[in-house]
């Protein structure tokens, strides 16, 4: 009963969100209703502005300068372009995994530990630090693999290895929405299938909505799909149905390789 | 076409020499004079500079004394002795003090440029910095003696301005410019993902520099900060003037000292060529070419270790 009504909200509502870096214009008139606990997936080709709208929904985008922003977006009921909202509360609801994996230069534990103690006042004390360490590991399916090696450098790990650790890694945070860049753009097939899987074991407990080049993909691993083009929305339904029996013909189009 | 070449035939000629492949060896021939020279150059030095102290040291040595007296008395009627001790302790206590003054202000001014400015002001703070670098150090000397000696008598109620504080002040001044030029390169070359990765897990600008940008850089920070020390260590002029000379092992930041440099400066002109004193001036400079040689190696290899990272 819960689950349903936790189902039927909204875990990200955007309104006119247009955006622009410096004269060019990648956002038009976005309205997107994404609910929650659910896998989204947008697809579209280079370009289209499916990065940028992911950029937009922890406001990573705007450490660039040249970024302008107009419209509304609501995440989990608030809009976080309020004047009183504190912009590292926004980045500490929605959490990013980059393309690239970029886990930082420091050892496994601490890498888990870091987004935990810039949240967290005073000292965590070592066996709960170590809970937060153990329980993130085994939620990406990695404890059992580097257990005996958490104080290794991260950057040492393997690239499927470091993209689990860096999801891993939002999780002490307590996020509700997950963001991924292409997380397995820089993986092989065995990587990918590794973090898809992860992709659905974490779903429910967290709003996910992953950018990826890849439609097989966002068919496999996604129940809702988003198409762009030129930065708009051009379809946005259930998975299934997108592919099978696409309404507008530029998604056809797309799905079917004429372009992109 | 056959009938042109009568030899072996050959449809291209592949060893052809043209006028573009001499001046490519020419050119390379003198990139490569020029590369090895400074190699030489620094051989060379070495060589004159061991080969005038020889005689000191393979003779009259005593490494117990040289080291560990701290009477420096080349020109003593009764009994010559040449002890480095003080001036080892005049140059170690003004670096150190320089070092003090130099890191916080590089650092400061560093993180500053590579992390807060933008655009034209950071252009502007660059120019100026390296300027700064630029500055002779017998400018420096001079702001020492008619400045800060002043300054300094007024300030603190002391008799003489001329003190360890007074050179390190000014060293550290002169330290600074180029050690926040290392510093700044340091923390540009931490790639920027690092940055975007801590600032999407809410990390703050200032938790962002101190958790992950300082300790990925930490490598190229300790090589500015060696690069520092050798240039105080190898600094001549502006603390010859702003230390007050004098032989002493300093209780207090106010006592004068005198540094090796400024001993070796002050004193080769009025020694005869081939002296035990002339000789024992260029055992410091042996000294003083180990030391910086050392320290410059040591900065070297970590700030390579970096690049490598």
């Amino acid at each position: 009963m819960q689950v349903e009504q936790q189902k039927n909200q909204l875990a990200i509502n955007t309104s006119k969100l247009n955006l622009w870096y410096g004269t060019f214009q990648a956002l038009f008139d976005i309205d997107l209703k994404i609910k929650q606990g659910i896998i989204t997936s947008m697809i579209g080709p280079s370009g289209c502005g499916k990065s940028t709208f992911l950029r937009t929904m922890n406001r990573i985008n705007e450490r660039l300068d040249y970024v302008r922003i107009e419209g509304k977006v609501d995440i989990m009921g608030e809009n976080i372009f309020a004047p009183e909202v504190e912009i590292l509360q926004v980045r500490k609801q929605v959490g990013m995994v980059f393309q690239r994996p970029n886990p930082l230069p420091i050892s496994i534990r601490e890498n888990i530990l870091f987004g935990h103690s810039i949240h967290t006042a005073g000292k965590t004390s070592k066996t709960e630090a170590e809970e937060i360490v153990e329980s993130a590991l085994q939620q990406v399916l990695l404890w059992d693999k580097v257990k005996d090696r958490l104080d290794l450098k991260a950057t040492a790990l393997s690239l499927e290895e470091q993209q689990k650790l860096c999801i891993a890694r939002l999780l002490p945070v307590k996020p509700s929405v997950l963001l991924m860049d292409e997380p397995c753009s820089a993986l092989d097939p065995k990587g990918t299938e590794a973090v898809e899987e992860l992709l659905w074991e974490l779903r429910g407990k967290y709003t996910i909505l992953i950018v990826t080049h890849n439609m097989a993909q966002a068919r496999r691993a996604s129940e809702e799909c988003i198409f762009m083009l030129m930065g708009k929305v051009v379809e946005h339904r259930e998975t299934g149905e997108m592919f099978l029996t696409p309404e507008h013909k530029e998604t056809a189009d797309y799905i079917e390789g004429r372009y992109g | 076409m056959n009938e042109k070449h009568s030899q072996p035939r050959r449809a291209v000629d592949f060893d052809r020499l043209n006028r573009a492949w001499y001046i490519d060896k020419a050119v390379q021939l003198l990139v490569f004079i020029g590369g090895i020279s400074a190699v030489i150059f620094i051989i060379g030095i070495f060589v004159f500079i061991t080969k005038e102290g020889l005689g000191f040291v393979i003779g009259d040595f005593s490494f117990s004394e040289f080291f560990f007296s701290q009477n420096w008395r080349p020109t003593s009627e009764k009994q010559t002795t040449y002890g480095i001790l003080a001036l080892i302790a005049g140059t170690a206590s003004v670096t150190g003090l320089a070092m003090l003054i130099a890191i916080p202000f590089s650092l400061g001014t560093a993180i500053y440029i590579a992390e807060f400015a933008t655009g034209k002001t950071r252009e502007y703070l660059k120019i100026t910095v390296e300027l700064l670098a630029a500055i002779p150090s017998v400018v420096w000397g001079f702001i020492g003696l008619t400045m800060m000696n002043p300054l300094i008598i007024d300030l603190f109620d002391v008799p003489v301005g001329l003190s360890v504080l007074n050179a390190g002040i000014i060293l550290g001044l002169m330290a600074a410019p180029i050690m926040t030029s290392i510093a700044e390169d340091a923390l540009k070359a931490v790639p920027d993902r690092y940055r975007e990765a801590a600032e999407a897990l809410g990390a703050t600008r200032w938790q962002v520099i101190f958790k992950v940008v300082l300790p990925a850089a930490k490598n190229g920070l300790l090589g500015a900060v060696l690069l520092g020390v050798g240039r105080g260590f190898g600094e001549t002029m502006a603390v010859l003037m702003a230390t007050g000379h004098s032989i002493n092992i300093p209780g207090s930041i106010f006592d004068s000292v005198r540094a090796l440099t400024a001993t070796i400066a002050a004193e080769l002109g009025e020694t005869a060529v081939g002296s035990q004193h002339y000789q024992a001036l260029f055992t410091i400079g042996i000294s003083l070419f180990v030391i910086t040689f050392i320290i410059n190696l040591i900065a070297d290899l970590i700030i390579r270790d970096v690049s490598k990272g």
